[in-house]
């Protein structure tokens, strides 16, 4: 489990996060939505002890401030919202620094399978900063899926990825695939927690949402208990509706359905 | 031997030949650098003396063993030490054009060691004659960490160093390094300003085996304390938070870099003075050439350095002989052009 209890986080003289509580179980995979501002980002620092905060957050029982780096990085990796690499590596050799952490070290190299994985083969020896921002995501998630190549560890633990709006800047093939991945490792036993801005596909794919608003949780659960038109009208500020789409009653929103009422 | 997929080895492949090479580079630049000189004393002379009975003159073996052997001593560890400094600094502020000279750190080891000279009889305990000739070299140490700290404190906002903030931090530290150096300057006594002119000659022509001595411990050990290090730079060039995700110990490694840096490019001030260019141009081209590999990168920049500073001051004794010119017009003359190339080749690398 990932647990946080009562986490508020100040940057500067301003408290971004006031007081969030919120646990994400292995083997599904959990997203957080909200407005720009509402502490998506600054929850998933706080998660990743990448950010100093107040309260108390556990990793499979872990205190995550107290735990060493190399500890974390063997049960969860981090996908930034982008990269910029100071020097010009190559695709391959960005992707093997996932595995330069504790349990990929020394075993097979598996840098091929990851790229094969993010729909990348044959970029391996490109150059990272010659790739358009889509593709150098693509290929940070290949490390980051090197990781933590095993959803679950040797002794049964579920591994982790979480991810910093991990299709952001992705064609719609390639946010499908994407999600896809996340959803396979969830799938495999792994724990996954998103922050997203798309809510379509949060929706087709999430089992666990969390709706912030002003640095707080407004509502969390199943997806569709949370992707409800008070929910959503409320932390976006605009009157939005949830509609269901008839094959598998599956959730969606369209903007232009902003405002209309039923 | 672990089999490395092929688009991976020719990378490491390159490096680990580019290593060989500039062993026999350094050699033979051992060699050249032994052998000439002012005097006609040559290297064949001494090993001839050495297996035959006739004694080598007393005036020759002078210049063999106590002038030109730790002047080459010398060059190798300072331009190691250089050379290094300048890839550690580079990876550890993440950007190509950090250089202990560019960014001001060379001047603040400088002004450490002008402090040492001028102020140090001052110090308390007789800790002067304690430290003796070490006095200088940890003086200029303490200065190039000094200025290192307060360049990142000043360059890095939550793991992300400005290359313009880092640059115009360190035309500011240099300014600063330079005006309180002018100040000691003007208080100094005699002796002190003889000292100080032949320290801020800035070349390898007087190293003796005491500063030897003095000095390059300090620069080897910045040198390994550099080598673990590898690993981690490659890391951080993520970025520092996804250096610590993917579990490095991300304040430790800055630390040790810092220290490591400061160390190297303090001692070879203080024995050098000021010889620019090396810490940006050899990490550079070696970049260019097998990549940015930290692991290969550190020890070739080590021999390449080594290499490049023996060539230098080989010109600057033999250009003008039977006088020299300081090295550093060398290594300026060299460097300067390169890195105004390097400035406008490639915006990209330099982060806009």
């Amino acid at each position: 489990m990932l647990i946080a209890r009562n986490i508020h986080v100040t940057l500067g003289s301003k408290e971004i996060l006031h007081g969030v509580s919120a646990s994400f179980a292995p083997a599904q995979l959990s997203v957080i939505v909200g407005p720009n501002g509402s502490g998506k980002t600054t929850l998933l620092r706080a998660l990743t002890a990448e950010t100093a905060f107040d309260g108390q957050i556990t990793l499979n029982g872990h205190d995550i401030t107290q735990t060493p780096a190399w500890k974390l990085a063997s049960m969860r990796a981090v996908l930034p919202q982008s990269t910029v690499l100071a020097f010009p590596f190559t695709v391959a050799e960005v992707v093997r620094l996932g595995q330069m952490g504790g349990i990929g070290a020394g075993g097979p190299d598996r840098t091929f399978d990851a790229l094969h994985r993010v729909g990348l083969q044959g970029y391996a020896s490109r150059f990272y900063s010659d790739l358009s921002g889509g593709e150098q995501q693509r290929v940070q998630l290949a490390r980051v899926l090197l990781q933590v190549w095993q959803p679950i560890s040797t002794n049964g633990a579920p591994r982790w990825l979480i991810l910093d709006e991990p299709v952001s800047s992705l064609d719609i093939g390639h946010q499908l695939l994407v999600m896809q991945i996340a959803r396979d490792f969830a799938d495999q036993g792994g724990g996954v927690v998103a922050v997203m801005h798309d809510l379509n596909l949060s929706a087709m794919f999430a089992d666990h949402m969390i709706l912030m608003r002003n640095g707080q949780i407004t509502a969390q659960g199943l997806v569709r208990e949370v992707l409800v038109d008070d929910h959503l009208s409320h932390a976006y500020g605009c009157p939005l509706r949830v509609g269901v789409a008839p094959p598998d009653q599956s959730t969606f929103i369209l903007p232009q359905m902003a405002g209309a009422r039923a | 031997m672990v089999a490395f997929p092929d688009n991976i080895a020719p990378r490491r492949a390159i490096a680990v030949r580019v290593r060989s090479v500039l062993w026999v580079a350094l050699l033979a630049c051992c060699v050249l650098s032994l052998t000439t000189g002012a005097t006609g004393v040559t290297l064949w002379d001494a090993l001839v003396a050495a297996v035959t009975p006739a004694e080598l003159p007393l005036a020759a073996k002078v210049v063999l063993w106590d002038i030109r052997l730790p002047r080459m001593l010398m060059a190798i560890v300072v331009g190691a030490a250089l050379a290094v400094s300048g890839a550690v600094m580079q990876g550890l502020f993440r950007n190509p054009l950090a250089d202990p000279g560019i960014v001001g750190v060379s001047a603040g080891a400088g002004t450490g060691a002008v402090i040492a000279i001028v102020l140090g009889s001052a110090l308390p305990f007789g800790l002067a004659s304690a430290l003796g000739p070490w006095l200088v070299p940890l003086a200029a140490a303490l200065g190039a960490w000094g200025t290192i700290m307060v360049l990142y404190a000043i360059a890095t906002r939550r793991g992300v160093t400005t290359i313009a903030t880092l640059l115009l931090a360190g035309i500011a530290i240099s300014a600063l390094a330079g005006a309180l150096s002018g100040v000691l300057i003007y208080a100094a006594d005699d002796t002190q300003l003889r000292d100080l002119t032949f320290w801020g000659l800035g070349s390898l022509a007087g190293a003796t085996w005491t500063k030897l001595m003095a000095a390059a411990p300090l620069m080897i050990a910045g040198l390994l304390c550099a080598r673990p290090l590898a690993r981690g730079l490659n890391g951080l060039a993520l970025g520092e938070a996804a250096a610590y995700h993917i579990g490095l110990p991300v304040q430790r490694l800055k630390r040790l870099a810092i220290l490591s840096t400061a160390a190297a490019t303090g001692a070879a001030v203080a024995v050098s003075g000021g010889i620019g260019f090396v810490g940006i141009v050899v990490p550079h081209l070696l970049r260019l050439i097998s990549g940015p590999d930290h692991e290969e990168l550190l020890p070739n920049a080590a021999l390449l350095g080594a290499s490049l500073l023996l060539l230098a001051d080989l010109i600057s004794r033999v250009i003008v002989a039977p006088a020299e010119l300081p090295i550093g017009i060398i290594t300026a003359t060299l460097g300067g052009p390169f890195f105004l190339w390097l400035l406008l080749r490639g915006r990209a690398l330099m982060g806009g």
